[in-house]
């Protein structure tokens, strides 16, 4: 990375420390730092691989140049690549585990892709379940319960494709789904924030189960409220990320360069990354990681103790908090 | 009629047959097809009404959510009439909403193949009737724009297959619609890309060598091919740039202008469809795809009567046709399947 990593090879230097903002900080005092486990879902070139990087602000994963022309034809299977980085925000150490999904979409029949990613999520539910009826538990279990699935969507400037409202639809149960756009540089202010609307509008139209920032039920700070009716008014969230860092006033800024202009990641005009990056690493990693925990384990586990549909089990649990939400905010 | 600078005795004067054909040219017109493949969103209309400065199709992608999702992919050919300077242009454009738009893509080629055989199938029909029109009707496909996936490291295993089959048929011109989200450098890694994996799964694209080529026409091919796939941006819109009105794109870090060529291939891309190449891409259509179609169907139209004559001097059954119309699914034989008409 051009920015020079910091001495300490575990812990990333923030680019963004300068930038204070106030937060929950539940977890500050997690010493041994707080597992993180994210899914990156999303047709290749999308720019997925460069979101993970930008977002652990290191090259952990140099874009594999496939220079074997012979093997561009053959579809790959879809692959689960994990990378741990360690991270500080906030004075809050994360031990993010991020689950990669190189080869998604990439085929001429991607059918089969859903049901991979469905059984990669239920198989860590199951470990927890068989964990949890131990007589002798194990201290140092791993829970590697994927808290946040974010899915790219091609900046098309229609609508949502079939893939993209499947892989939602099937998911949305298992995990939280944040959805975003990749490459949203492609558009233009105004077709963002139409292609936004036309998104929303299918998500609800579909009721499709994506994570829509749910106020607890006792919430009562006003602060909390509005900021998640604001983040809710921003989704999806456009993203555009890149590796290369400039100096620009003697500050590191990520920038995309343009014959006709600089993209900068960081500027919450140009996309909405720095935001996703705060609400994935800071203000609501703590929410991430309840609903995973309380919702949608506890939903998956009494499905599978009792023999039961998602249907019936939702019906007990009062329903999941999803797309209901999502209609009066379209 | 211009007089000839060697107006003596000895001029002859066939010199303005080119003049005389001009002429004809402009009275009659002619006609011009072009076939846009592509996943929906990757800007196909807007390219081609970019091309020819009108809007000439709209985009049928989804945009409202009640639409539903296609299921499988369409033939949509709209025509248009075109006038420059005299000189009329009968287009046809023809669009493929929901190729490439479902979860399982596989097939989705095979209505874009039938489509443009039809019409190779269509103009033999005209050409074989014992009493046929002066000057027939020509809804062959010309040129085929194929719009590869801005961002992709490289050919898509569907692109290959889609573009070995296209290759055969048609004039192929690959195409990357929405380049404004790609740095210079990613284009020309990109580019660099394509055009190694087109070699490696020998996929032929437009224009073609040709024996008749002049060193001028060598020139310009071999810098066309450099190009390929052309980058491009595409807008109908008109904005202001520096005082100028232009047609572009305003982001918030600046603004594109798809004229300016440091900035996209449209220009290069433009110049060569209407301007250098048009008659290569019709000519080219008529005397390669369309000759080696025709070849191939009057041939199996021999060998069926062959047989059928084989069978009735040895005094059999009724002959069968043994032997089906080749390469099913796509072919469209002459005499067997209904045409479509664009």
């Amino acid at each position: 990375m051009k920015d020079g990593s910091g001495e300490d090879q575990n812990v990333a230097p923030s680019v963004y420390s300068h930038v204070s903002r106030p937060g929950s900080h539940r977890y500050k005092n997690a010493k041994k730092g707080l597992p993180f486990n994210v899914m990156l879902v999303g047709e290749s070139g999308l720019g997925r691989t460069t979101f993970l990087n930008t977002l652990c602000e290191r090259m952990v994963v140099s874009k594999a140049e496939k220079t074997n022309t012979e093997q561009a034809h053959i579809a790959e299977p879809m692959q689960f690549k994990h990378h741990t980085v360690e991270m500080e925000e906030d004075g809050m150490k994360i031990i993010l585990n991020i689950i990669d999904t190189p080869g998604f979409g990439d085929g001429i029949d991607n059918e089969n892709c859903f049901m991979q990613i469905q059984e990669y999520l239920e198989s860590q539910f199951d470990e927890v379940l068989a964990e949890e009826n131990r007589i002798k538990r194990n201290t140092k279990f791993k829970d590697s319960r994927v808290h946040a699935l974010v899915y790219f969507i091609t900046p098309t400037g229609h609508s949502l494709r079939e893939i993209d409202i499947e892989m939602m639809r099937r998911l949305g149960s298992r995990v939280n789904i944040i959805p975003v756009i990749g490459r949203s540089d492609s558009l233009t202010p105004r077709e963002l924030v139409l292609f936004k609307q036309r998104i929303m509008n299918d998500i609800a139209q579909y009721e499709i189960p994506v994570f829509s920032f749910p106020n607890g039920e006792d919430e009562e700070d006003e602060e909390t409220v509005e900021e998640n009716a604001e983040l809710r008014a921003m989704m999806p969230f456009a993203v555009v990320g890149c590796e290369e860092v400039v100096n620009e006033d003697g500050r590191p800024v990520r920038v995309r360069n343009y014959p006709w202009g600089m993209v900068q990641v960081d500027n919450d005009e140009h996309s909405d990354f720095d935001r996703l990056r705060y609400v994935l690493l800071n203000s609501h990693i703590g929410d991430l990681r309840d609903r995973t925990q309380n919702e949608i384990y506890e939903l998956y586990r009494t499905e599978k103790l009792s023999g039961a549909t998602v249907a019936d089990a939702m019906d007990d649990m009062g329903g999941l908090q999803h797309g209901a939400q999502m209609a009066s905010v379209a | 009629m211009s007089a000839s600078p060697n107006d003596t005795q000895d001029y002859v004067g066939f010199d303005t047959i080119t003049q005389q054909m001009e002429r004809k040219f402009l009275k009659r017109g002619f006609n011009f097809n072009v076939i846009l493949v592509g996943e929906s969103g990757m800007g196909k209309s807007t390219l081609i009404n970019s091309i020819f400065a009108s809007h000439l199709i709209d985009t049928q992608g989804r945009r409202a959510a009640q639409e539903v999702i296609r299921k499988t992919t369409e033939i949509s050919p709209v025509t248009q009439t075109l006038e420059e300077n005299g000189v009329r242009v009968k287009l046809t454009i023809v669009d493929t909403p929901g190729y490439s738009d479902q979860c399982n893509n596989e097939g989705c080629w095979i209505p874009v193949i039938k489509y443009i055989k039809d019409q190779h199938a269509a103009y033999l029909e005209r050409e074989l009737k014992p009493l046929r029109d002066r000057v027939i009707v020509d809804t062959r496909i010309h040129a085929c724009l194929y719009f590869l996936n801005p961002g992709s490291r490289g050919l898509r295993p569907l692109d290959v297959e889609v573009l070995k089959r296209l290759t055969e048929v048609t004039n192929v011109i690959p195409i990357i619609a929405k380049s404004d989200s790609m740095t210079i450098e990613e284009r020309t890694a990109f580019k660099r890309r394509i055009k190694e994996e087109l070699a490696f799964h020998r996929i032929v694209v437009f224009p073609y060598p040709s024996d008749e080529d002049t060193e001028e026409d060598r020139v310009l091919n071999a810098s066309i091919r450099e190009l390929i796939p052309f980058a491009v941006v595409g807008s109908e819109e008109v904005i202001e740039v520096n005082g100028k009105l232009v047609r572009g794109r305003r982001h918030g870090w600046g603004v594109i202008n798809i004229f300016d060529e440091s900035h996209s291939d449209f220009v290069h891309l433009r110049n060569f469809m209407l301007r250098t190449h048009l008659s290569d891409l019709v000519e080219v259509t008529a005397q390669r795809h369309y000759e080696q179609f025709r070849t191939s169907q009057l041939r199996q139209i021999k060998e069926l009567r062959a047989q059928q004559a084989a069978a009735a001097a040895t005094g059999g059954a009724p002959p069968m046709p043994s032997q089906a119309p080749p390469q099913a699914p796509m072919a469209s034989g002459v005499m067997h399947q209904p045409m479509t008409q664009a």
